[in-house]
């Protein structure tokens, strides 16, 4: 009985350790994921961390006390202005890009507090800032005024008050539009959904549509007749594509749908305003997305004996696509450079930030569309070329 | 006699993996499976290759093909050349092994347009010879059924009649018989003499002596990747029977080696 247990053992073993694919997708890949996956959390959770901290900020102060004069005048990132504002003013700070933060005291604050009897139930004097937290500079400097009174408040036995809603009427100090929020957080969340809807659907049927026509035998077949094999090739990429589009499209509507529902227990609302020209680049860029993909899985699955090695060797592929989706999520603006735009996927991505972020740039789309469509043309080359080896369709 | 094929000096040599090194018992890297092969075949004639496991047969025929490539040699098919030419041999051709299968998903019907598109046969002509071949091998009751509801031996019959959709000249068969029942197996002999009284020439390869006796015009014995002996019947045999002539040859090449 234990020597057949024994038996047992080493020949799954044997099965195991004698599969060198099996035992890296196992064995090695996990942990090299996850340090990798770790350390590019970790250097873009630093990277928001410290986002706008360089940022001159100009702070706008109406009535300023003492002691937060001898405290922020100081800050060499800050520019300090004594000058009363109005609701004008106020309005101004809804532009994402201006670097302003403003605050006002009531008048005689350090009088007032001091007066001020916490028991008697009346408000407590109230400061207030504006600020803008689609604008990390503007964000930043706003967390770190709160922060500071909010100490100083402790010290004075919670004489005033940062930021209260007065008479039951929701105040709003946060003066990002529900667009520009809505902008932020959809740049931060679709590109990397969409980009992994787009996935699935190809890692669904590219497998089975190259190697699992190589593992029936129905690819010989093919490979007998008189057409060329860049035909071949281009058939299955481009055929692939629309399939992958069709499953991409089929989830982006479940998403579409769901996420209301899935904010409707959040307090903001989210602004989902874009023009046509957004959702024609939004296509363009999908559609070149999807090529790259199917390309991209069916050369992986071209080189795999069947389907089964196939979605071994597709599985690292997909991660690689899924951490380039997450780099939204550590940036606060649209890379700029040229290179950003020609790197397979982590352009797609760039341009659909840029795309939900309000800040289309054709170029930036062009170049994306142009490299895609390249490299999907170099795919064909590779993909012919593998349907013309034997060695590729044939080898055991 | 009209020649349609001319072999010459076709070679093949794959380089084996360790686990095939395992399989074919051997140290060596490379295997010599063609070696300077060279035959001709004419039009209207069965031409068989006749050999042992292993001896080249289905290389030679891949090959032919155009599956694989040759290393160094050339074959000439009604005016194509394997190396310069491959699609306009696949054009001429009907490729059967039982390597090629159908995708189970398709039915009969679906799988003969769909090939006949890939050969460019005109419309009017593919649902003429869809209705003749269909009800020539009895899968006309089952066109719309699935492949993967038919039984082996319809599987099989509709392989046959979809490497034939374009009526191709030159038919190459590797192992036509090869699994199948005998019913299924007299129907597609039938068919391969009713093909040659058509003018169609036969390339077949087996290692069935009675089925060369049977079929074949002309026979050529491969050992070791290498043409022994090639002639008409009478021409190989010598006044012995194929398999006795088959045999002698064999020793003569490989002494008591077997």
């Amino acid at each position: 009985m234990k020597n057949n247990t024994w038996t047992i053992i080493k020949k799954e073993f044997a099965r195991f350790f004698g599969d060198r694919q099996l035992l890296f997708t196992t064995v090695i890949m996990p942990g090299l994921l996850i340090y990798l996956v770790y350390s590019l959390m970790g250097e873009g959770i630093g990277k928001m961390v410290t986002e706008g901290r360089d940022d001159v900020v100009t702070v706008r102060v109406e009535n300023m006390p003492e002691f937060l004069a001898t405290e922020i005048v100081t800050d060499s990132q800050l520019v300090v202005l004594e000058q009363p504002f109005g609701q004008e003013d106020i309005d101004m700070l809804s532009d994402e890009n201006l670097n302003i933060v403003m605050v006002r005291f009531p008048k005689d604050f350090e009088l007032l507090t001091s007066v001020y009897d916490p028991q008697s139930g009346l408000p407590a004097p109230n400061v207030e800032i504006y600020y803008n937290s689609t604008n990390n500079a503007s964000s930043l400097v706003y967390k770190t005024l709160t922060m500071f009174l909010d100490a100083y408040e402790s010290g004075l036995s919670n004489r005033f008050d940062v930021n209260r809603a007065e008479d039951g009427k929701e105040a709003q100090f946060d003066m990002a539009t529900e667009d520009s929020i809505g902008a932020m957080i959809w740049s931060k969340i679709l590109p990397m959904l969409i980009i992994m809807m787009l996935f699935s659907g190809t890692m669904a049927i590219a497998p089975s549509a190259i190697a699992g026509e190589k593992e029936r035998g129905t690819i010989a077949t093919l490979l007998v007749t008189p057409m060329r094999r860049n035909e071949l090739a281009l058939g299955k990429i481009v055929s692939l594509s629309c399939i992958a589009l069709l499953s991409g499209i089929s989830s982006f509507i479940g998403i579409a749908l769901s996420l209301p529902k899935m904010i409707s227990g959040e307090d903001v609302e989210l602004g989902f305003n874009y023009t046509f020209p957004d959702y024609a680049a939004l296509f363009l860029v999908i559609l070149a997305s999807v090529l790259i993909m199917a390309s991209a899985v069916s050369l992986l699955s071209a080189l795999a004996k069947d389907v089964k090695s196939a979605g071994t060797m597709i599985t690292p592929f997909m991660l690689v696509v899924m951490l380039a989706g997450l780099l939204p999520l550590m940036q606060s603006s649209v890379p700029e450079s040229f290179t950003t735009f020609i790197i397979p996927f982590y352009n797609s991505i760039e341009v659909m930030t840029a795309v939900f972020s309000h800040k289309l740039d054709w170029g930036n789309v062009g170049i994306c569309l142009a490299s895609n469509v390249v490299y999907t043309g170099i795919a064909v080359w590779g993909l012919t070329r593998m349907f013309n080896s034997e060695k590729v369709m044939f080898g055991r | 006699m009209e020649e349609i094929l001319r072999v010459e000096g076709i070679s093949k040599t794959f380089t084996l993996s360790k686990k095939q090194q395992q399989i074919e018992r051997t140290t060596q890297r490379k295997k010599v499976a063609v070696d300077n092969l060279s035959f001709t075949a004419n039009r209207g004639e069965i031409f068989g290759l006749l050999g042992p496991n292993g001896a080249g047969k289905t290389t030679t025929l891949r090959m032919l093909s155009t599956l694989i490539k040759a290393d160094t040699g050339d074959a000439v098919l009604d005016g194509c050349s394997i190396n310069s030419d491959p699609e306009g041999v696949r054009s001429k051709i009907g490729f059967l092994t039982s390597e090629l299968k159908l995708e189970d998903f398709f039915t009969p019907n679906y799988l003969f347009d769909f090939f006949s598109r890939l050969h460019q046969v005109p419309d009017d002509i593919v649902k003429t010879r869809k209705e003749q071949m269909f009800a020539r091998f009895g899968i006309d009751k089952f066109a719309e059924v699935k492949v993967k509801n038919l039984s082996t031996g319809m599987k099989q019959k509709l392989s046959l009649v979809i490497s034939l959709v374009h009526d191709p000249e030159v038919i190459i068969f590797d192992e036509p018989t090869n699994g199948l029942d005998v019913l299924t197996a007299r129907t597609v002999t039938d068919y391969l003499q009713e093909l040659r009284d058509q003018g169609k020439t036969i390339i077949l390869s087996t290692h069935i002596f009675s089925l060369v006796e049977r079929l074949c015009d002309r026979v050529g014995i491969i050992i070791d990747g290498r043409m022994i002996s090639c002639g008409t019947l009478e021409e190989v045999c010598n006044g012995l029977s194929i398999e006795d002539r088959f045999f002698e040859i064999f020793k003569e090449v490989k002494g008591d080696e077997q």
